[in-house]
């Protein structure tokens, strides 16, 4: 018999509001699934799109960001642009083929250690539900996934007009 | 050449050794991670005998890289870098990993934590290896500082860092220093005088040779950082030439034009269109408000440029703006009064004799509209029931959850005055009564002894819909008796509403300007509510005061003083160390698309017109990173935090996954990249 | 505009003037109303403490029943529009409920989206869908002069969804400020009229609607405006009763706020449903605002 599946998850927190949220549920003491692995970054503004993306091609079956709630951002409203290219990361990657309740961004202020293991145990949950990802096999066997790519290849060349 | 790795593991006594196989995590570590050369654990790496264990390894191991797994950096991240530095290394090349926090403290089982362990260390390791030596950046700390906000926090800090030696920009909004204090008549528990005791610090201030005052002000534009602030000040035209003004009054008192004050008066007294907000203000050099001056409305009067005596008055003159450089910056911005309209069914605007805690503070003040007869607004009957309500607008999620901290203390004082000064009866409707202060509780035996009457229950409202002749031409208050359990009715006179204490409308806004944030509700949001209230997280800004949470004089005081010796700490020490993390666009591959420049909220990031590229200010520059993941070129390094270290630890972090390249993943399929080439 | 009706029971009987003078200044406002076919009760109070599924399913029936192509019902009184909008809200809450009502509704051919509905009262859709501009628009005959108190009742002011402040309402006021008239800031004008309680035990129901009275007395109202048919019988139906229990001369006539609507748009008084009411309202109207 296989063991259970055991889904690996990529946080990537900001150093001020979320990673502090993630301390304080240690100090706290509130136990939640062991299965986020946490990045450290100096603000969720820091986080390029390719961290994601290399997350899951690399094998990760999820991906949490997490930063200051809108307004509370330590360095004033990059959170905001953290949310835009949020958005866009998540239109892609359904163009690609992956359900977009593996990524997941979260807001946890300093003081929300409850609600940021709340948000990882939901997201883990989701994500055991919709099973592994095993995105670039998976992706190479699909044609017409590889189809959607090139599509946004060509929408991208086209907008930044560099079709020849 | 190969990089040298040291891993330690922490057991933290059994903190992390109870969740975490910390000797397997050590072992697996060093038979299979790259690079790794010594693997150690260890019961408590932070004591003086594991940080010795480090230092020792890096000389005779002659470890390039040390990985500290353990508790939260926010702990002892400085502890390690010293221990690395004190053994020649530089300290950026020892990186943490929170096996505490993250991983013991959380989880339930031992076989999946230990794995998670492993994960982060490895991930570490990955990463500690691109690591680059930094050398951290000091800043001269300029010893000027600016105070924001002329109330009694800001000028406990103004006094204290200009006794001390050092100048201070103090501004103020309003035309005089003072704040709400300058508004009441006793204060709590003491009854002191509340004039007899602030305007000696007032006229202390303004007569300061290190304090530059600047009222009728408002900072308009704070650039810079720690140490070096630059800051843009505008001076409202007051119409009056500072350097020419005796401040004899004389204009104020031919002024023709009477209007209600709003501000200082809280509406329940007049002054002139050019006025000094009291008599005892500072500066007592008044100002010209425009809308309501006759000369501004139809170029009539001018009655007060006739009459002074030294020709001060100028109609002509135009705000100014000016720039000063403070070190440091303590914002002492106050709070403001919650508008009682907003709970209609307690009558304020509609029914006459019902009161904010503001107007009836000017209403006893001896210096008042009455002269401080306590009397209903057709201004000589004296009421002979009074209510107060507690709670108007705090401690209800419809309009604000806090305790406004001063209410019940204050509702004590006024019961106290009524009780003096009129035969009135004194009722008081409390949610709980709040009297946890030096003196406080004992004030509020006195008043029990006294004979106020203490009704505990919330009241639904107050009306004048008389159900009975004996509440005819009264206001009736309504309420819950909650220790009777009984609905009941009391008519009065006279209804005191304790409006609670609200962050300033334009609290967020302003926060901004400083770089600092606030809670939902708009306090300002320091450090850390018990280890560090006065500082931000914005180094070199400073909060005191009801700008950061609903608080009494003496807690005011308390924090004026703590964020002044704060400043100070600063300032005698004369640099400031700052966190090298800062980014750097390599000019030779930009392409000068300014995409970057948008992204800073700290105007960091400056284009060069004639070399067409984008170049980071470092000094302005606070390390976020948005605009290195903004760069569409990839030519920004966030130093510490650069694309290499991160990948690098996102490779580390998933080695037992699908598709790691170190081999360690289980699916059988491992294809390369293709079309998705990252 | 094009909105479903449900005018209710009261609204065909002894509130016949609540019902005439709806679609009277609903037509002047251009608010077309499409009586829903073969409605039913709306539970009014009793029933849902009887059983809350059957209730909440027949309110659901009428919801169910508006035609597709409307997505907005207008009730004007005040416990029908409670019950339907509360039965939509339950429905959208709560999963379990929404499938036992649809399979209720099942038996009967029937089926409703929780939330496909707004209910909406009729007050509501004249501030803020037609609004002030449209409504000053059609005042022929400005009430100035004429002091109205407004009356809410209950039903309106339950905290719904701030459509006006649940504890002291004012959209009555605003509207009736538009029409001209001097309108009484009437401080109970959302405390109790009594409901059933004159079923129940007088005495206390007497009291509770004398208290209205001598309010707008003393505050020198010329009549007092209803939303409520419940509220308007109360005041109006036993102020002759209120008056013998407690020795007292009250001549408050009590009319609905759409029969005044009319007046200010000049409709003639008879196509508005006066004279259904006990304490006559013309006379003082007129008095005031002169015979037209």
């Amino acid at each position: 018999m296989s063991e259970p599946f055991e889904p690996k998850i990529v946080g990537f927190l900001c150093n001020w509001c979320s990673y502090r949220a993630a301390d304080l549920a240690g100090s706290a003491r509130i136990k939640h699934a062991p299965n986020v692995r946490i990045i450290r970054v100096m603000c969720s503004g820091r986080v390029d799109p390719t961290f994601v993306l290399k997350a899951l091609a690399l094998g990760a079956d999820g991906v949490m960001v997490a930063g200051c709630h809108p307004g509370e951002c330590h360095y004033l409203e990059q959170n905001y642009k953290a949310m835009r290219r949020f958005h866009m990361l998540k239109h892609a990657l359904q163009a690609m083929g992956v359900d977009d309740q593996r990524v997941r961004l979260v807001w946890a202020s300093a003081a929300e250690g409850q609600q940021l293991a709340d948000a990882i145990d939901q997201l883990v949950e989701d994500v055991r539900r919709l099973g592994p990802l095993n995105w670039p096999a998976n992706w190479q066997e699909d044609a017409q996934r590889l189809k959607a790519l090139e599509k946004i290849a060509h929408e991208h060349a086209e907008a930044m007009e560099v079709l020849s | 050449m190969a990089e040298r790795v040291g891993v330690y593991v922490c057991h933290c006594g059994s903190n992390i050794a109870g969740m975490v196989d910390v000797e397997e995590v050590a072992r697996w570590a060093g038979a299979n991670l790259k690079d790794v050369v010594v693997a150690r654990d260890y019961k408590f790496m932070c004591s003086s005998l594991g940080q010795a264990m480090i230092e020792e390894d890096i000389k005779k191991e002659k470890l390039t890289r040390v990985v500290v797994g353990a508790c939260s950096p926010h702990l002892h991240e400085k502890t390690f870098r010293r221990a690395c530095q004190n053994a020649g290394m530089n300290p950026y090349l020892c990186q943490m990993t929170n096996l505490r926090e993250h991983v013991s403290w959380v989880s339930v089982d031992r076989k999946l934590a230990t794995e998670k362990a492993k994960a982060l260390v490895s991930a570490s390791v990955e990463r500690v290896k691109r690591q680059a030596p930094l050398e951290p950046m000091y800043v001269k700390v300029n010893p000027a500082t600016l105070v924001i906000g002329g109330g009694i926090a800001g000028l406990q800090a103004t006094l204290e860092l200009a006794d001390a030696g050092y100048h201070v920009y103090l501004v103020e909004r309003e035309p005089s220093i003072g704040g709400h204090m300058a508004q009441f008549d006793k204060t709590f528990p003491t009854l002191d005088c509340s004039a007899c005791i602030l305007t000696p610090k007032m006229s202390e201030v303004g007569q300061h040779e290190n304090v530059t005052l600047l009222t009728y002000a408002e900072v308009e534009e704070v650039s810079g950082s720690v140490g070096n602030f630059k800051v843009k000040i505008r001076k409202k035209a007051r119409s009056v030439i500072y350097q020419k003004c005796t401040g004899c009054g004389i204009c104020s008192e031919k002024c023709p034009r009477k209007v209600v004050d709003d501000v200082f008066e809280a509406g329940m007294g007049t002054r002139k269109a050019i006025y000094t907000p009291f008599p005892q203000a500072v500066p007592r050099v008044p100002v010209i408000d425009r809308a309501s001056c006759i000369w501004f409305e139809r170029q009539k009067c001018g009655a007060c440029k006739k009459l002074c005596p030294t020709d001060a008055i100028d109609f002509d003159q135009q705000d100014e703006v000016i720039e000063v450089e403070v070190g440091n910056i303590i914002a002492a911005t106050g709070w403001k009064m919650f508008d009682c309209k907003r709970i209609p069914q307690y009558g304020y605007g509609r029914l006459a004799n019902v009161y904010t805690s503001l107007e009836f503070e000017r209403l006893c003040n001896a210096a008042g509209p009455t002269g401080g007869k306590i009397v209903l607004r057709d201004g000589k009957t004296e009421p002979k029931e009074v209510a107060i309500i507690h709670c108007v607008g705090s401690r209800d999620v419809k309009y604000n959850e806090h305790c406004s901290a001063i209410c019940c203390m204050a509702a004590l004082k006024f019961g106290h005055l009524v009780l003096e000064k009129t035969q009135a009866k004194v009722y008081s409707f409390y949610i709980d009564m709040r009297t946890n202060q030096k003196g406080y509780e004992e004030f509020y035996q006195r008043l029990l002894e006294e004979g106020m009457v203490f009704v505990r229950g919330k009241v639904a409202e107050v009306t004048d819909a008389a159900r009975k002749p004996s509440e005819q031409g009264k206001l009736i208050v309504q309420f819950e008796d909650t220790l009777l359990g009984k609905q009941q009715r009391i008519p009065v006179d006279m209804v005191i509403l304790m409006g609670a204490l609200e962050p300033q409308a334009d609290a967020k806004e302003f926060g901004l300007k400083l770089g600092i944030s606030c809670s939902m509700a708009g306090w300002y949001t320091e450090r850390h509510p018990k280890l560090d209230p006065v500082a931000t997280m914005t180094d070199g800004v400073f909060v005191a005061g009801a700008c950061q949470g609903a608080k009494d004089i003496p807690a005011s005081v308390a924090q004026g003083a703590a964020a002044a010796a704060r400043v100070q700490g600063m300032i005698t020490k004369g640099k400031v160390m700052i966190e090298p993390i800062v980014a750097s666009i390599d000019e030779e591959s930009c392409s000068g698309c300014r995409i970057c420049n948008t992204m800073c909220p700290y105007n960091a990031i400056e284009f060069d017109p004639e070399k067409e590229v984008s170049r980071v200010i470092t000094a302005l520059c606070k390390g976020c990173g948005t605009c290195v993941a903004s760069c569409p070129a990839g030519v920004i390094t966030g130093a510490h935090f650069n694309n290499d270290q991160i990948f690098a630890e996102i490779e580390g972090i998933l080695w037992d996954a699908a598709a790691s390249p170190h081999g360690n993943g289980s699916a059988a399929a491992k294809p390369q990249p293709t079309a998705a080439s990252l | 505009m094009k909105y479903a009706y449900y005018p209710g029971c009261s609204l065909e009987k002894n509130s016949a003037a609540y019902d005439v003078s709806v679609r009277a200044v609903a037509d002047v406002l251009g608010i077309q109303l499409v009586e829903i076919d073969d409605w039913n009760c709306c539970g009014a109070t009793e029933f849902f403490s009887q059983d809350e599924l059957v209730a909440c399913s027949v309110v659901a029936r009428n919801l169910a029943l508006v035609e597709p192509q409307l997505n907005q019902v207008v009730a004007p009184c005040a416990a029908c529009y409670l019950n339907l909008k509360k039965v939509d809200q339950l429905m959208v809450e709560h999963p379990r409920m929404n499938a036992h009502i649809n399979e209720a509704l099942a038996a009967g051919g029937l089926k409703y989206q929780a939330g496909r509905v707004r209910v909406r009262h009729l007050l509501d859709v004249i501030v803020a869908d037609i609004g002030e501009a449209a409504v000053r628009d059609k005042v022929v005959r400005p009430l100035s002069g004429l002091r109205v108190a407004p009356y809410y009742g209950c039903q309106w002011v339950r905290p719904m969804d701030g459509v006006d402040n649940p504890e002291y309402p004012m959209k009555m006021d605003e509207l009736f400020k538009w029409l001209g008239a001097e309108v009484v800031d009437y401080p109970v004008k959302a405390h109790c009229c009594g409901g059933h309680m004159t079923q129940i035990s007088e005495p206390q129901a007497f009291e509770l609607i004398r208290r209205l009275l001598q309010n707008a007395v003393d505050y020198e109202a010329d009549l007092i405006l209803c939303m409520c048919p419940m509220c308007q019988l109360n005041m109006d139906g036993y102020q002759n009763r209120v008056n013998h229990f407690f020795g007292l001369n009250f001549n408050v006539p009590i009319v609905f706020f759409t029969q005044m609507l009319g007046v200010a748009f000049g409709l003639d008084f008879s196509k508005l449903g006066f004279g259904k009411e006990l304490v006559a309202a013309k006379p003082v109207i007129q008095a005031k605002l002169g015979a037209a």
